[in-house]
């Protein structure tokens, strides 16, 4: 078993978050070397690392035994390490040969670009993506998403890899389009090259891997040959020992129901098919499920941010009809949304304007806002959360993961919900806010908060919820309570495709 | 600039803070000034000028000065407020054009109907000519919110169109009196553009009042909050349940209306309404905002930093003017202005994230 590509004791702080704590990775020739791990396990910085778009903060990297220096995406690239991103990297408004050769067009005569030998070489590529009838014509922005990825495959497929990095390339494939990717992935076996490859689809990896390698909290903490692991070896090592020392669990006796939804249906690349379900008062409800599963656009709908063809939203035993962002909130539900710097946080803002964003119009004496009022509320948020600031003035960009997260919870709690929506509420936030954030979850559920919220770590869900939603493919293919909750089960029915695969 | 107050808070300052390097303080320096950077313009323009003219600082000057810097600040106020959203609006001198006319044919000709021929008082007169001007300006809020025109294309499209209508208003003719009659009860038209009270124009009178109106619905009111929530973030503004929609024809309306009072006042300066009013003033009005420190993106600026860029530009045309530079380095000298205010803009974001990472 040669290796080929070594990464010896190898660390990666980010200020004072220390991503990776002296790693030793070895990806061997001709292998499929599989990485698992949760979010923030430092899978996704190694990989970064190995591409050269970050240098460790120590250790060194070894290429065929040699030390290699890779302080670049080029340098990489020319020792052979190529690597696809998860997130797309495609010109919409150009076509796939055009895209494929994008940066290093094929040249005629020194100057202008080789269209037609563009072309060709673009069709050999598509052939061996298996999509031979595809037109090298076509704009890439017509294309579904599955093939678009194929595509971004296919960039990588042009060059002279040794090894390639894939970052959870099936996230957005469909069935057929995962069996053409091994496909691919067993040709470039054949063709000595060496595939490092992160998912978190264990159904799927063990199909194609040769060895996997498991990160939890910056540590590589288990590396073994696929053949002697199996399903619930791999989900022991990635959730470690004791998850309930970090996350508080909620023992709050149960009470009403607050939010019952029938039926909620939303069209779209990412649906919502036929939603049922409840939270009741003082209860935490998770929803667990692969990136789109159609978990967010359940939320976003709950809150009025999209349409639904059918289904009703019943908030504490009244239907609300108008669906609308106010109505919503009127009707007692809020949302802290998933990503914070995209929905939640308005950057140019202070941490005081932040928090009273949405509750804005009740700091009001005589129509003009009353300055005392503002800050007061917004102190007596702070020191409720226990939200570490430089001052109620200071730009809310200058807070830390956990604390802006706060911020935004805090905006959610001044409108006075019965039943908080929260999407990720742990996700990009040190291990410290995580258990923190936990604490508030479960310390509102004790005031008779109903709390329903998204997460995709199992250790999370299973230690936070009273009840455990499973969602695939826009519905709800299970549910379990925190008695009955195992994480093969959670597992399987994430990776379902109909209700009727998960019951069995 | 912006309106989140982001001077070192007094916890920070209380904080052991780890001897803090010169570069640090330096850079403080830096922010102040470069925060204040329109008033220093302002202050080094004025002192320029007066040493090379002695009559830039006479009284009557300065007066003059002002009445013209008058007219710019009330467009540039209403535009800040579309700019604060993340919008722009091209069409405002086309609005003040339109309302020009609107309200020149009200005096000059009165109203024809059928039975006959009604004028109305002033006050009627310029009344109607702003609610003209926001109707304009709510059709542009329509386009942008309900059917979803980007802000350029909207009002770059109702440029135009107003324009003609003024135009259409008259069949391309001016009005030429606008002093009206005892016996129809309209006179009295010249008192706000040609006017002055306590020595102050009438126009910088009524600047002053609609900048005070500006500041406190933009600083004192949760309208004025949602104005920097939306231009800041649209999505977070609609997930906090800020009816984003409203909040953006609103903008266009007063933009509309600011414009429309322009006009008038113009109109009233000159006793005359022509189609041609006001053409290309939405340049000067965008670039007093920007030069006061708005951010085109959205969510940063301040009305009084806008009064501020308009006294810039409106003190330096009238400088030049003054010690004689021919029209066209005018027009290079305004032009490089602009440019050098946006480069200190971003210079000023850097310095301060700089700092704000330093204290957070």
């Amino acid at each position: 078993m040669a290796e080929i590509l070594e990464a010896r004791n190898i660390s990666k702080n980010y200020g004072g978050v220390r991503a990776l704590k002296d790693v030793t990775f070895t990806a061997y020739r001709g292998q499929v070397n599989v990485l698992v791990g949760e979010n923030g396990a430092g899978k996704s910085t190694l990989m970064k690392i190995l591409s050269g778009s970050e240098q460790p903060t120590s250790g060194e990297i070894l290429l065929d035994g040699e030390p290699a220096q890779l302080d670049s995406p080029r340098a990489a690239q020319a020792r052979g390490i190529g690597i696809i991103h998860q997130e797309l990297s495609l010109f919409p408004n150009l076509s796939i040969a055009e895209n494929l050769f994008a940066g290093r067009e094929l040249r005629r005569g020194g100057l202008f670009v080789d269209a037609g030998g563009q072309r060709r070489r673009a069709r050999e590529v598509l052939k061996r993506l298996g999509q031979e009838r595809l037109d090298p014509d076509t704009l890439v922005g017509d294309l579904p998403i599955g093939q678009q990825q194929l595509i971004e495959i296919g960039r990588v497929l042009l060059e002279d890899v040794r090894v390639l990095i894939m970052d959870e390339p099936t996230s957005a494939l469909s069935n057929h389009e995962v069996d053409v990717l091994f496909e691919v992935m067993g040709d470039l076996r054949r063709d000595d090259v060496t595939v490092i490859y992160i998912s978190h689809k264990l159904d799927e990896f063990r199909r194609i891997g040769d060895w996997v390698t498991v990160f939890r909290d910056g540590r590589l903490v288990a590396h073994e040959s696929m053949s002697k692991t199996d399903t619930g070896w791999i989900v022991g090592q990635m959730v470690g020992r004791d998850p309930d020392s970090l996350y508080v669990r909620n023992s709050s006796p149960v009470g009403d129901v607050l939010l019952e939804v029938r039926g909620l249906t939303v069209p779209g690349t990412v649906k919502v098919d036929d939603v049922s379900l409840r939270v009741r008062a003082g209860e935490v409800v998770g929803i667990y499920g692969l990136m789109g599963a159609g978990r967010t656009e359940l939320m976003e709908t709950l809150m009025g941010m999209r349409r639904p063809i059918a289904g009703n939203v019943v908030v504490k035993g009244a239907t609300e009809p108008k669906g609308t962002v106010q109505a919503r909130m009127a009707a007692g539900l809020a949302l802290v949304p998933e990503d914070r710097q995209r929905d939640g946080l308005v950057q140019t803002m202070s941490v005081r304007d932040n928090i009273l964003l949405a509750t804005i119009a009740r700091m009001t004496r005589g129509g003009l806002l009353a300055g005392e009022a503002e800050q007061r509320t917004a102190k007596d948020k702070v020191g409720e959360l226990a939200i570490k600031i430089p001052g109620l003035g200071a730009l809310v960009t200058s807070l830390s993961g956990g604390n802006q997260q706060k911020v935004v919870l805090a905006r959610a709690l001044l409108t006075e919900p019965v039943v908080l929506l929260l999407d990720e509420p742990t996700r990009g936030i040190d291990v410290g806010a995580k258990s923190q954030i936990a604490g508030l979850m479960a310390e509102l559920a004790a005031q008779g908060f109903g709390v329903l919220f998204i997460s995709s770590e199992l250790a999370e869900v299973m230690a936070m919820a009273d009840r455990v939603l499973v969602m695939a493919r826009g519905r709800i293919t299970a549910e379990f309570t925190a008695e009955n909750v195992t994480e093969e089960a959670l597992v399987t029915a994430s990776a379902a495709d109909s209700v009727l695969e998960a019951t069995t | 600039m912006t309106n989140t107050d982001v001077a070192a808070p007094a916890s920070t300052a209380a904080a052991p803070r780890p001897e803090e390097p010169r570069s640090t303080a330096l850079k403080r320096a830096a922010l102040l000034l470069v925060r204040g950077r329109t008033l220093v313009v302002l202050v080094i323009l004025v002192i320029i000028f007066s040493s090379i003219s002695s009559e830039y600082l006479t009284q009557s000057n300065l007066i003059l000065m002002t009445k013209h810097v008058a007219i710019n600040a009330i467009l540039a106020i209403g535009v800040t407020f579309v700019i604060l959203t993340g919008g722009i609006d091209l069409s405002v001198g086309s609005i003040a054009g339109l309302a020009s006319m609107v309200a020149g044919g009200l005096l000059f000709n009165g109203l024809n109907f059928p039975g006959g021929t009604v004028f109305f008082s002033v006050a009627m007169v310029l009344l109607i000519g702003i609610v003209a001007g926001a109707l304009v300006g709510a059709v542009n809020g329509l386009l942008i919110t309900r059917l979803k025109v980007a802000p350029f294309i909207a009002t770059l499209g109702m440029l135009y169109v107003a324009r003609g209508a003024a135009q259409l208003h008259s069949d391309g003719g001016t009005y030429p009196d606008l002093a009206g009659t005892e016996a129809r009860g309209n006179t009295g038209f010249g008192f706000i553009g040609a006017d002055s009270v306590l020595g102050i124009p009438v126009a910088v009178w009524i600047m002053v009042v609609v900048a005070a109106a500006a500041i406190v619905v933009t600083t004192k009111t949760p309208f004025g909050k949602r104005i920097y929530a939306v231009g800041g973030n649209e999505r977070a503004a609609v997930l906090s349940g800020i009816r984003v929609n409203r909040v953006k024809i609103a903008v266009y309306v007063i933009s509309g209306a600011c414009a429309a009072l322009a006009g008038l006042l113009l109109t009233s300066e000159l006793g005359a309404a022509y189609p041609d009013t006001a053409t290309t003033y939405e340049l000067n009005a965008i670039a007093a905002a920007v030069l006061g420190g708005t951010a085109l993106a959205g969510g940063r600026g301040t009305i009084i930093g806008t009064v501020m860029g308009a006294f810039v530009i409106g003190f330096l045309s009238d400088g030049l003017v003054l010690v004689g530079v021919s029209t066209f380095w005018q027009s290079v000298v305004k032009g490089a202005v602009i440019i050098v205010a946006v480069i200190t803009e971003q210079a000023q974001q850097r310095l301060q994230s700089d700092l704000t990472r330093r204290t957070a």
